[in-house]
This record gives structure tokens, C-alpha cells and sequence, in this order.
């Protein structure tokens, strides 16, 4: 109730939002539903039938020209090399000291035509950043053109499939189409944030209140529901994907993140790769890890790791897992502690609670891998 | 309309008390439920414990938020609900029934007199936007 109604930013989907009753917070500069009938609700539909959730408030960034690749090659950490038209690749940017600008999914347009997608709170430091640092490309910044929207659950492909002019269902993960979904020109992405099967879509802005409702009408059948950032957060917390700003930021690399696999100093020159080169001679002195609470007892973010009552780390995100309907969380422990059945405690207002390192995801993942 | 009961008293910070004998008992409104989201967690004090009105006795957490308790009036808890802690959404189900937290015997009767009434409290709910 701080912040300025007024000064928040919409999405164009903003309007559906308000008038389907979601209750409606600040998230990074954006006035976002949080949830619209629950987050248990919500969450359990995205894991049984198929959630639609409204990320149009994330950046999009487009580089093209001869320059782009060696560009792109600069400022990410993965090998952009090796992506195929039509490809889809996580990445991450990061500064000369090996902490992260952010995170980012980096698609292959074309030839010499890439797109990242970024984070909604860093669209501003992120294209400060890239365009800085990526000379040698010809950057447009998408991101108040572009609606994205989400659709996510096993019941996910049979709906786009029925609204799509082609065959998604031949879509690999981590792979995208060109088409239109119920008449929408879109960048059909076979991608997600939730650990299920699914498409996240891109559409012009002007197009995506209408795909919106196409998605929700022909959706009803199978139970589709909207879908909150509440729920979008319980979600992606069972899979351990990192959100930036609670479990990654500038103040950490991406080894100790368990990121490692999206870098790859084989592959040149990159910014930040000297100092996390550095880390990895070193070894890491600490490990993001998922725990899980012994009792119903939720660990927040930002609230201290202990054993034997020393501190070892600090907790990232935390909440009740509606999958496993036990109390979840991430956070930074000792590199010594980080073996999945290790007993750390949670300094909860002051009292010891419980915690054993989990193995993750939490829930299986049944992203489809083809 | 906002379900607010009009035999209730309330506390700016959302808790409701109902008056039963020198005893009031005391749990979260409708408002707060709706704000706080899906409940899961409820911490309350062991029966004995001394409150003190307007200061916190537990710990109300929802899936997105941890939120102090306030007790309305000052006394000793000689009841709390044994349901909560396996069935913390019964605060969000029925908030003024089963959703009920603590019984208080009062230290200050007169305490009572400085809660607000049904309609004040409608006022404030009004002016938080709904």
C-alpha cells in the first residue's frame, strides 16, 4: 500500500486482470496479480490440467547484424555457438567479478538475429548493460511491443495444438515455431518456469488480450484457470529454479548457484569469465542447495542457516510447498554442508527449526524433453 | 459487504474478539484471511501464557506471508485451538468459527470498552480499499 498506484507499470493484459478479481501487488516496478482465486488452487491446477500466467512484464531484447553472435558471445556466459535456428538456450550475464547482471533465455531468430528474454525488474540495468557492452550488434528493445504469455500444465499442448495454425506438438523442449495461436501471430516456445510440459507465447502487445481469452474459452474443457505470480513462485521453488533478486544477484556467481552448466569458458572470451574461472581453481566456498523443514515452519528469505547454532548460510526463498504440503526453501550453505541429508537449522524468529538438504527438484520435472 | 459480525470487537491490526463471560475469544477477521491468502501455518502461545493487549501472542503464516498476531486484550490464555496446527486453512475457510485461535481470561474488563465496534472496524477495512 506504499507504492504509488500511479507510477506502477501495466502490462496490456492489465485490464483482464482487474476484471477477473485477482488481487492485484507491486512486483518490480509492475502493478502484477498475485493470485486470483488462491495460490494452493492455482498451483495445483498449473501441476494437474493448465495454468495461463500473464509474463508480459518480462524484457525482450533483439540483436541482429554480422555483429550479433560475437556480441551475444561477449555478455553471456553459455556458448551461443551452438544454438540452431529455431533454438532456445538459458544464459546468463554477468559482471568482470563474476557476479550476475542476470538471467535470460536467448533465442535463435535467424541468422545473425538473436532475442534475449530478461528479467522484468532488470529490463532497464540490463539494456543499459547490453547495449554498453554488445557494441557490435544493432539492439531494439521489444519489451513494451511484446505481450508474453504462458500456458503451462499436461493439458497444455492439446490446448495450443487446437488454436495453432501447425504441429507444436513437434516442438522440442527448449525449442520455438513461428505461427499463430487462435489468429495471433506468435513465437510458440516450447519453454517454461513451472517443471511442466509447456509454451510460453509471444505476441504483439495489441494481440495478446485477445489470445488471452481464446487460451481461457478454449481452455474451460480441460480446467484451465489464471494463474498469479504467488503461484508462479511455489512453482518454480519445487523445481529450484533460481528466481534473480531472491536466489541469485551481483553478489553471487554463478558456480556456487549451481549454474555452472550454462558456462563455458571454452568458448572464448566472455565478461566476468576470468573471475569465475578464478572460483572454479578455488573451489566454491558455498552451494545454493533446496531444503526441506522437518515441521510446518516456513522459511522466509534472508533468514540465517545454522548448525549447531553457528551461522553457515542464509536462506534464499522459502514457502509450503502445495505439491509436497511440506515446507520448502533454497539458500546458501557452507560448501561442507551442502550433501543432500545433511541436518542444518533455520533461525525462524529466533528459534531452531529443523532443516535436511534435499535432493531437487523437489518434484519431478515433466518438462517434455523429445 | 465485508463479512464483518456486529456482536464482534476488532483491532486495527485485523484480529476480531467475542466477549464470553470474563473470557474473550479471539482469531482473525475475513478481512485479514483474504489479504494474508492461503493459510499454513498458525504458531499460538501454550495455555498459561500472559498477553498483553496490542502486543503480539503468534505467528500467522500464508503461503506469501508471515504476519504477527495482536491481542485485543490483556490476560492469561487458559485455551487455544488444538485444530489449527493440522488444519491451519480453517482460518481462511471460517474465520470467526472453527478458525478461532485463542481463549483469554481478561486481567481488565474494562479493556473491552476500547475495541472498535463492528462499524468502525468497516470503516477502516473501507479505507484500506475495500
Amino acid at each position: 500500500m506504499t507504492a504509488n498506484p500511479t507510477s506502477l507499470k501495466r502490462t496490456p493484459l492489465h485490464a483482464v486482470h482487474v476484471a477477473a478479481g485477482a488481487k492485484m501487488v507491486p512486483f518490480g516496478g509492475w502493478d502484477m496479480p498475485v493470485q486470483y482465486t488462491g495460490i494452493i488452487e492455482e498451483h495445483r491446477c498449473v501441476r494437474s490440467a493448465v495454468g495461463l500466467f500473464d509474463i508480459s512484464h518480462m524484457g525482450e531484447f533483439e540483436v541482429r547484424g554480422s555483429g550479433a553472435l560475437a556480441a551475444v558471445q561477449t555478455l553471456t556466459t553459455n556458448d551461443a555457438s551452438a544454438l540452431a535456428i529455431g533454438q532456445v538456450q538459458y544464459s546468463l550475464l554477468c559482471y568482470p567479478e563474476g557476479g550476475m547482471v542476470d538471467d535470460l533465455t536467448l533465442y535463435r531468430l535467424a541468422d545473425d538475429h538473436y532475442m534475449l528474454t530478461v528479467n522484468a525488474s532488470n529490463i532497464e540495468k540490463d539494456w543499459a548493460w547490453v547495449t554498453e557492452n554488445g557494441r557490435g550488434g544493432g539492439w531494439t528493445n521489444m519489451s513494451e511491443a511484446t505481450g508474453l504469455i504462458a500456458v503451462q500444465g499436461p493439458r497444455a499442448e492439446g490446448l495450443v495444438q487446437r488454436l495453432a495454425d501447425k504441429d507444436v506438438t513437434r516442438v522440442p523442449y527448449y525449442h520455438f515455431a513461428s505461427g499463430t495461436v487462435a489468429g495471433v501471430p506468435c513465437l510458440i516456445s516450447r519453454t517454461g518456469y513451472t517443471g511442466e510440459d509447456g509454451f510460453e507465447l509471444y505476441a504483439p502487445a495489441e494481440g495478446s488480450s485477445g489470445l488471452w481469452h481464446a487460451l481461457m474459452d478454449a481452455g474451460k474443457g480441460d480446467g484451465i484457470q489464471p494463474i498469479g505470480l504467488g503461484a508462479r513462485d511455489t512453482l518454480r521453488l519445487e523445481m529450484k529454479f533460481a528466481l534473480y533478486g531472491n536466489d541469485i544477484d551481483e553478489t553471487t556467481n554463478p558456480l556456487e548457484a549451481g549454474l555452472g552448466w550454462v558456462v563455458k569458458p571454452a568458448k572464448g572470451e566472455f565478461i566476468g569469465r576470468a573471475a569465475i574461472e578464478a572460483v572454479r581453481s578455488a573451489g566454491v566456498k558455498r552451494k545454493l542447495v533446496g531444503f526441506e523443514m522437518a515441521q510446518r515452519a516456513v522459511a522466509r528469505h534472508g533468514y540465517r542457516l545454522l548448525k549447531n547454532g553457528d551461522p553457515v548460510g542464509v536462506v534464499t526463498s522459502g514457502s509450503f510447498s502445495p505439491s509436497l504440503e511440506r515446507c520448502i526453501g533454497m539458500g546458501y550453505v557452507r560448501a561442507d554442508l551442502a550433501a543432500i541429508g545433511t541436518e542444518v537449522d533455520v533461525d525462524i524468529r529466533g528459534k531452531a527449526e529443523r532443516a535436511r538438504v534435499a535432493k531437487t527438484p523437489f518434484v519431478p520435472s515433466h518438462a517434455k524433453k523429445l | 459487504m465485508a463479512n464483518i459480525p456486529a456482536d464482534l470487537r476488532y483491532t486495527k491490526e485485523h484480529e476480531w474478539a467475542k466477549l464470553e463471560g470474563d473470557k474473550a475469544r479471539i482469531g482473525i477477521t475475513a478481512f485479514a484471511q483474504e489479504q494474508l491468502g492461503d493459510v499454513v501455518f498458525v504458531e499460538l502461545p501454550k495455555a498459561g501464557t500472559k498477553v498483553t493487549a496490542m502486543k503480539t501472542f503468534g505467528v500467522v503464516e500464508s503461503v506469501k506471508a508471515v504476519s504477527d498476531l495482536f491481542a485485543p486484550l490483556s490476560g492469561e490464555v487458559v485455551e487455544i485451538n488444538a485444530e489449527l496446527p493440522k488444519k491451519p486453512e480453517v482460518v481462511n475457510a471460517d474465520p470467526y468459527g472453527k478458525g478461532w485461535m485463542i481463549v483469554v481470561k481478561l486481567a481488565d474488563t474494562k479493556e473491552w470498552g476500547g475495541l472498535m465496534s463492528a462499524a468502525d472496524y468497516e470503516k477502516l477495512v473501507a479505507a484500506a480499499g475495500h
